[in-house]
């Protein structure tokens, strides 16, 4: 009788620029140029400015609940630029804001839905990304699907979907990572696996070593990267929509990284995690190690860093103003939405919400009136 | 004319009048998608997709993984994509893994997208008892789905409605919930027109007129009302209507016949708490309330767990108890 091993995998870790800007060049070889890497670090200081003051709306009252991007920008950038723009499809949790600007969602709808307006979510004509997301986990079969159009109709693009690890314990996950690899649809998933879903652990969301793996039950290419190393995503994420995009079916990337902030401005973080981990984590942020890399290059210095935060403050400012700026939208805008044909019931709900209480039809009082 | 006049034993089956509906609309339109769990090969467990796959190739009539929230979720991306997806959930009960990105995600896209992102997708679902099919096979869940803004939810009960009714959801611009009552999948035959034609979305049908009592019902309890008026004396003038549209409900056809008749009853597979008989009453009342004679009654299933098949017949609405009802409502 055979006993004999059937099954053998194992996962690669790809780290390319490390956390003191040091570059491999052989890996490097072939990835970001030394001025698209200055492009991204730009996008990164325009990024963290907005979630800065994206936090100070909410506290000052200005804005709902938001959840900061911070010390993610490495993963969201490097990623949203392997995906060519205009053709390939981004499909975001809500922690990739740098991506969707990356791809020309104008950034006053960020702040807009956060602000409590639907129209935030109103994505402009040719700009492929979907709205946002909330739920967990949920988008990633919206993805598949999306990408399973691309192939029926043989168009040559991709999709990208963004999640983070607390989202692959949530079935959708499985059964998109199950539809994508079994019809072989051109779809990247990315994992940005930032340790923390609210105020679980990565170690008690999952038994599994690492979040990449999961992907192996579902015979996808995986591979984990350093997720604050800009030339590690890009690269990983390139491959991957190469891949796609040439037949081979879907992939999946972990992206090792660390939310910086709260889950959301409704959360304080120090009631769960050790302050010595965040800590070492802020030495680990990507924009440090982005920085030290285009000095080491003598593409930067203080004084184009001083003029890229205030290029940043001037842009955000700018945005807020806009958001700020658009008036709140009509009570009518509350039902006209729901169907392309509004239903006759709906309309009078719409049409008499100030006038009755939607309820009697006013006919019958009448005829009650004449008795 | 007689009451069963639909009845006649010539032309499709609902299952026919289904898959001809489909593959006429994806000759017509190859963004229509079909998928779903044996849909393929197989042509579903009630072999409404019969043929489907060889025809029009296994891309576009799609076997997929067993999961029913995939299914939906996939339909809805293929949806947002421009695609028309077609996807089928194989039981009512099955729905229920669906129902998350169903009802949060397809329902509301239109909504919270303020219009840029559509989702016309049509979901078929065989719904309903009598059977003698297994546990979680026999349920009606429609008034959860039209309670749920954003969906359209529909039951035709005819072979004729169903092709009409399937060409338009398909080609509706929204999520539609097309619930196909098992019971009749194969219990008679009617004359289908083989060409193309629709019968819009929210348009009840009278299928008796009557002066009376006016029975509101829909599915498979139409052929039980039927039955129960055959049993009922002659001189008892009963309009009985179809509803064919769950969600928009028909209120004017509804409220043009009770204003007539001055009785309802109406008839229900599903729980009688909550369920549509409670907001037809109302709609009803607040439309009604002076023309009426008698309350208006609900014939419906019990607020139990569906049975097991040795009870089903216990349960839904048979015709001796819908023809109790309508004689109960008369005499008030």
């Amino acid at each position: 009788m055979p006993r004999k091993v059937v099954y053998e995998a194992r996962v690669e870790y790809v780290q390319i620029l490390d956390e003191e800007g040091r570059l491999d060049a052989r890996l490097a070889a072939g990835t970001l140029t030394d001025e698209q890497v200055a492009f991204l670090y730009e996008q990164m200081v325009i990024c963290r400015q907005y979630d800065e003051v994206a936090f100070k709306l909410q506290r000052s009252g200005r804005m709902g609940t938001y959840p900061q991007n911070k010390g993610q920008e490495a993963a969201a950038l490097g990623s949203g630029f392997a995906a060519k723009k205009g053709a390939d499809f981004l499909v975001p949790c809500y922690r990739e804001n740098a991506a969707l600007f990356l791809h020309g969602l104008p950034m006053e709808h960020i702040l807009l839905h956060w602000m409590g307006d639907e129209r935030g979510n109103q994505i402009p004509e040719g700009v492929n990304v979907t709205p946002i997301s909330i739920p967990i986990g949920t988008q990633m079969l919206h993805a598949t699907g999306i990408a399973w159009a691309y192939k029926i109709r043989r168009e040559p693009r991709c999709v990208i979907t963004y999640f983070g690890d607390g989202a692959t314990s949530e079935g959708d996950f499985h059964e998109a990572a199950n539809f994508a690899s079994t019809l072989q649809v051109p779809c990247v998933f990315f994992c940005q696996n930032n340790q923390w879903a609210i105020s679980v652990p990565r170690e008690t969301q999952t038994a599994s070593e690492t979040i990449a793996q999961k992907a192996l039950a579902y015979g996808m290419p995986t591979v984990q990267v350093d997720g604050n190393d800009l030339f590690a995503v890009y690269k990983e994420t390139r491959d991957a929509l190469d891949r796609a995009r040439s037949g081979g079916g879907p992939s999946f990337i972990e992206a090792v990284t660390y939310r910086l902030g709260d889950h959301t401005t409704a959360d304080d973080a120090r009631r769960y995690r050790d302050p010595e981990e965040v800590a070492a984590w802020q030495q680990k942020d990507p924009m440090i190690r982005t920085r030290k890399y285009l000095e080491s290059k003598g593409l930067w210095d203080d004084n184009r860093q001083r003029a890229a935060e205030e290029r940043a403050k001037a842009i955000v400012q700018e945005v807020v103003r806009t958001a700020e700026g658009i008036e709140k939208p009509t009570t009518d805008d509350i039902f006209n939405f729901t169907f392309a044909d509004l239903p006759a019931e709906i309309a009078r709900q719409r049409d008499t919400l100030r006038t009755s209480s939607i309820g009697q039809e006013p006919t019958q009082a009448a005829l009650r009136a004449g008795h | 004319m007689p009451r069963t006049e639909v009845m006649n034993t010539k032309g499709l089956t609902l299952v026919d009048a289904i898959n001809e509906a489909l593959a006429q609309e994806m000759e017509r339109d190859e963004r229509v998608v079909v998928l779903g769990e044996d849909v393929g090969l197989n042509g579903g467990v009630f072999r409404v997709t019969e043929g489907l796959q060889k025809r029009f190739g296994a891309e576009r009539v799609a076997d997929t993984p067993l999961a029913e929230s995939g299914i939906m979720g996939t339909a809805i991306g293929l949806a947002m994509a421009g695609m028309r997806p077609v996807p089928e959930i194989q039981f009512e009960g099955f729905l229920g893994p669906a129902y998350d990105q169903l009802v949060n995600h397809a329902a509301r896209y239109r909504t919270r997208s303020r219009g840029a992102v559509t989702i016309p997708l049509t979901v078929r679902v065989p719904v309903g008892g009598g059977i003698h099919a297994p546990e979680l096979h026999s349920d009606s869940p429609e008034a959860i789905y039209a309670h749920h803004p954003g969906l359209k939810v529909v039951m035709p009960s005819t072979p004729y409605d169903a092709k009409g009714l399937l060409l338009s959801a398909i080609r509706d611009p929204d999520p539609v919930v097309f619930f196909e009552p098992k019971r009749v999948y194969r219990s008679f035959r009617e004359s289908v027109p083989e060409e193309d034609y629709t019968i819009p979305i929210g348009q009840a049908k009278v299928v008796a007129e009557g002066t009376d009592v006016t029975v509101v019902t829909w599915g498979a309890p139409v052929f039980q009302c039927l039955a129960a008026m055959d049993e009922l004396p002659e001189d008892a003038s009963i309009e009985l209507i179809d509803l064919r549209t769950i969600y928009p409900i028909d209120v004017d056809t509804i409220v043009e016949s009770v204003r007539k008749t001055g009785r309802c009853v109406v008839v229900h597979e599903a729980p009688k708490t909550a369920g549509l008989g409670a907001e037809i009453a109302t709609i009803i009342q607040e439309h009604c309330f002076l023309h009426l004679e008698a309350p208006v009654q609900r014939c419906t299933g019990f607020d139990t767990v569906m049975p097991y098949y040795k009870l089903e017949l216990d349960y839904l609405p048979e015709s001796p108890r819908i023809q109790k009802a309508i004689e109960e409502c008369l005499a008030y």
